[in-house]
């Protein structure tokens, strides 16, 4: 059984790994600049970290937490299926259980994020 | 083989270099889940962003080889597993001489974050200790 795209599920979860691993890619790069900064230029690290602790930065940390974990649910979904292909039968159940998780991990990680910008 | 999704890139063909980083993709990307979201959680639900000065990572995170280690390793496996991804991502859509542009600037990127993260974390000084 040969499973193609065909513009659903695996698809989808195809476009949402390769869109936030960019980005994540993207965030690894200033992130080793930045924490380069703490030897190189401590005072020029501390205004950047001012940034990160803003709302603008919490709201953007929760989106790179939010590619995170869905990169890291669906990677582990396609190792298992690369190691156990009988799992690929199950490859659509598989995607909305990482969902579930996704959400279960992903809010109170969210809150947890965002609520010292609203002084809780 | 004939049973897979395109959700991942298909293992390739033969024994070469594609197959080697095929299974290092999987391999660090196992060691990521752990390394990343343990990082990732340390740094936004158990500490807050705004009390990490360049003071405070001196001091108190990077204080023992232990966090410095863990830091270096995903630092490691964040490098390969992200540029390679990159490198698989350049290769679907650049083509021709742009392809081989992309890439030597992608090697160099790497080579540089290489070189500056592994600096920090293993140079920084700890204040208070020789």
């Amino acid at each position: 059984m040969l499973l193609r795209y065909r513009g659903s599920e695996g698809m989808l979860a195809w476009a949402f790994h390769r869109i936030s691993g960019v980005a994540i890619w993207l965030f690894v790069v200033l992130h080793v600049v930045d924490i380069y900064l703490v030897g190189g230029d401590p005072k020029a690290y501390d205004t950047i970290l001012k940034i990160y602790a803003s709302l603008p930065g919490r709201v953007m940390e929760t989106l790179l937490g939010a590619a995170l974990l869905y990169h890291a649910l669906n990677g582990l979904r396609i190792i298992a299926m690369d190691f156990w292909p009988a799992l690929t039968v199950y490859h659509r159940q598989l995607w909305y259980a990482s969902w579930v998780l996704f959400v279960a991990v992903g809010l109170p990680g969210a809150f947890l994020i965002l609520k010292p910008a609203f002084g809780l | 083989m004939s049973l897979y999704t395109r959700s991942g890139r298909p293992r390739p063909q033969g024994s070469g270099l594609e197959l080697a980083i095929w299974y290092l993709m999987r391999l660090s990307g196992v060691a990521l889940f752990v390394l990343a979201l343990a990082h990732f959680s340390i740094m936004h639900f158990l500490f807050d962003p705004a009390n990490q000065t360049a003071e405070w990572i001196a001091s108190q995170r990077w204080n023992s080889l232990l966090w410095r280690s863990f830091d270096w390793l995903l630092l490691m496996a964040v490098l390969f597993h992200s540029f390679m991804g990159v490198r698989t991502v350049v290769g679907d859509y650049v083509k021709g001489g742009n392809r081989t542009v992309a890439m030597s600037a992608l090697y160099l990127v790497a080579l540089a974050l290489f070189a500056i993260g592994t600096i920090v974390v293993m140079n920084l000084p700890v204040p208070g200790k020789a």
